[in-house]
């Protein structure tokens, strides 16, 4: 399969990603541009539910990558993230050898510690893809690792390169499209941050997030989107302790679809509320008098641009 | 130059030696054993060469680049000028302020530098005695304290050294939990493969004892919310060196005031030397003495920052005396989830030293049912006490909070 060439200026970023589904604003584009073009990872940092994941499966899609995915958690180790030995073909081996009874321990510790006992995690494979094309290598959340693990994604990030104690380095031949998320629920170092291209992910515009409720949920009816996408854009704007991303929007809009509404009520606002607010304090802030105020005022919204549009 | 600076050869040897134990008394850590490295260090430059010869001194007695404003504040004052008392009394008498010129203010003279030189036994006449005297009384004039932007320039050596003598005591109070990750270890609980093969392969397959590895422990994330109100005046000075003495890079601790607004003050508490530090935070926190908003301050925490960094099983440690100047229908509400984002909730009260303290002002019985300890914090006796309290394992409404919200 051979990879898409990479995209000349920002423009094409933003028609590349378009015509995969992802409308991404002009400073995101720009970040993305330059990751590409320099060679630098790429640090995405926002609320959770923007679109920080997707942005990375879509540019794979996009470029016909293959995409290698590294999921954080605290006590992340190299074991799971990088590499790690097979031991039970090592132990085979040893025994093998054994029985022969000719070969002397320095080749013996040699030859269980070569490349052929090696178990490829996904940031050995991200380095030394199968196939020879530089894959994109998502690490996901890496607010969620801690900081020992942070302080070996450093050689990674900054050579495209792993050292195994008993091997060397290993260097990428051609350095993988690295995208890494963070949900900020800590500071990720600097000294991390340094090496990569930063952006902060936010929340869409009204018109960007209308664009994608239409691509993503074609089954939602035009006026539908629209009261959707304002009404998701004025709790935004209230006081909530979690705002809802776009994810909450495209769920909520298939939420309502599935329930065969051509158009917002308090009393569907009511029912399913829970796609959008995750928070008892949040759902409970939104009480039918709010409820029925903001969706009075959506519908007047909607019903202008509507008629603008005819 | 030579001669205005030193006194000979044998006068050299206790200038530096006399210079060393003012950079001792300031703060540095430089041992006996520096002495004689900085006279022969002193020794190789000669002393003809003003800068060589700072030079050199720097080069044996400065182990970290923080130190280095101390150091050249000290330099400049000790081998400048040989009236150097004198000199020192203009330094910090306020009504002189005007002849000196103005400290460089990202960092200004640091008192306990200053009251270093004092202190000194180097001209022992009764005249420098008295000079003490009256240096100590300016020291201690504490009325520019209330102004909106705290000086804590003002605080005297005795004070300091005393307070610091017991911080200095203090470690993080934290008990260690385990993590996932794992270290080699003679008595461990899970095998490690990597290290008995390696064995195995260079002895050739015989049967050998397997290696093991343990959990790796480590110490929860501590995010400290501190009132410096009015009314707490007097502790959030003390607690200010406690934070500082607890915080460094490797322990997750993070440190928050809070008056009428919310102040981070982590990134300022990192640096090294004490002195910067707390003239740092000095400079970021313009609500220091003021009134409370506990609930509003506390909301904002909630919703700027808790999940940044209350995120890996963090103990949250509410230092205030609860006396909150508007008592909101939020503040019960806010320390409900408060309560309920962090491992531990441990609130820590001056007022609690008072043997007949009872829970009446309304903001203290609004938090009170949410907090897992509620303990005194008026000496640093209370806070080598902590220990125990975080190794606790009570839930909401636990040790003393019972008891007071009867």
């Amino acid at each position: 399969m051979p990879s898409t060439l990479l995209p000349e200026s920002v423009d094409a970023v933003i028609a590349l990603l378009e015509r995969h589904d992802y409308f991404a604003d002009r400073r995101l584009a720009t970040s993305v541009f330059l990751a590409l073009k320099m060679r630098r990872p790429l640090f995405l940092e926002g609320e959770a539910g923007v679109g920080k994941t997707e942005l990375a499966k879509v540019l794979a899609t996009a470029l016909s990558r293959s995409m290698v995915r590294l999921q954080c958690y605290e006590g992340l180790d190299t074991a799971s993230a990088v590499y790690e030995w097979n031991y039970p073909r090592q132990m085979i081996e040893i025994r093998l050898t054994e029985a022969e009874g000719k070969v002397d321990r320095e080749t013996l510790a040699t030859n269980i510690f070569s490349e052929r006992f090696l178990i490829r995690r996904p940031i050995l494979q991200a380095l030394q893809p199968d196939d020879g094309i530089p894959p994109v290598l998502l690490i996901d959340e890496l607010d969620r690792t801690d900081e020992p693990f942070e302080a070996y994604l450093l050689e990674v990030l900054a050579e495209y390169q792993v050292t195994i104690p008993e091997l060397g380095p290993i260097k990428a031949a051609s350095p993988p499209i690295v995208v890494i998320t963070s949900n900020r629920t800590r500071e990720i170092h600097d000294a991390i941050k340094r090496r990569c291209l930063y952006h902060w992910v936010d929340f869409p515009s009204a018109e960007r997030e209308l664009a994608i409720v239409r691509r993503k949920v074609p089954g939602a009816d035009a006026r539908l989107s629209r009261e959707v996408v304002a009404f998701t854009q004025r709790l935004r704007a209230m006081d909530l302790f979690k705002s809802p991303g776009i994810a909450e929007t495209l769920d909520w809009a298939e939420a309502l679809v599935a329930l065969d509404r051509m158009s917002l009520d308090p009393e569907t606002v009511a029912d399913t509320l829970g796609a959008l607010l995750k928070y008892q304090d949040d759902v409970g802030a939104i009480t039918p008098q709010v409820a029925a105020q903001l969706v009075a005022e959506v519908r007047i919204e909607a019903g202008k641009a509507v008629e603008a549009r005819v | 130059m030579a001669d205005r600076l030193l006194f000979g050869r044998a006068h050299l040897a206790e200038n530096i030696l006399h210079f060393v134990r003012v950079l001792r008394k300031a703060g540095l850590p430089v041992g006996p054993a520096k002495v004689i490295a900085a006279m022969e260090a002193v020794e190789a430059v000669g002393v003809d060469n003003r800068e060589d010869f700072r030079a050199a001194l720097e080069s044996v007695l400065i182990e970290r680049h923080e130190q280095q404003v101390l150091f050249d504040q000290a330099f400049e004052l000790f081998w400048r000028n040989p009236q150097l008392l004198e000199r020192m009394l203009q330094m910090l008498l306020p009504k002189v302020y005007g002849r000196v010129p103005p400290a460089d203010a990202e960092a200004p003279l640091p008192s306990r530098l200053a009251e270093a030189m004092a202190a000194m036994p180097r001209k022992p006449s009764i005249e420098a005695q008295e000079q003490e005297i009256d240096l100590d009384a300016a020291l201690s004039f504490s009325s520019r304290e209330v102004l909106q932007s705290k000086d804590f320039e003002t605080m005297t050596v005795a004070e300091l050294a005393q307070v610091r003598l017991m911080i200095a005591r203090l470690r993080l109070p934290l008990p260690e939990l385990p993590t996932r990750r794992t270290r080699p270890a003679a008595k461990g609980t899970e095998v490690d493969l990597r290290a008995t093969l390696r064995a195995m392969a260079s002895a050739r397959g015989a049967v050998l004892p397997l290696a093991w590895r343990r959990r790796r422990t480590r110490r929860p994330p501590l995010v400290v919310l501190c009132d410096i109100s009015g009314s707490m005046d007097r502790y959030a000075r003390m607690l200010l060196f406690f934070l500082h003495a607890i915080t460094n890079d490797r322990d997750r601790v993070h440190t928050l005031l809070f008056g009428t607004r919310l102040t981070n003050i982590t990134r300022h508490l990192r640096q090294r030397d004490v002195d910067v530090a707390i003239a740092r935070v000095s400079a970021a926190v313009t609500d220091w003495a003021g009134g409370t908003r506990i609930g509003a301050c506390l909301a904002e925490f909630n919703r700027r920052w808790s999940r940044r960094l209350l995120g890996q099983g963090a103990i949250v440690l509410l230092i205030t005396d609860g006396l909150d100047s508007d008592v909101g229908d939020g503040l019960a509400q806010e320390m409900d989830r408060l309560g309920k984002s962090c491992r531990r909730l441990i609130w820590l009260n001056p007022l609690l030293r008072y043997e007949h303290f009872e829970a009446r002002p309304a903001g203290i019985r609004a938090m009170l049912p949410f907090v897992d300890e509620f303990l005194p914090v008026h000496n640093l006796e209370s806070l080598t006490q902590l220990t125990a309290a975080f190794s606790r394992h009570a839930r909401r409404g636990g040790v003393n909070a019972e008891r007071f919200a009867a």
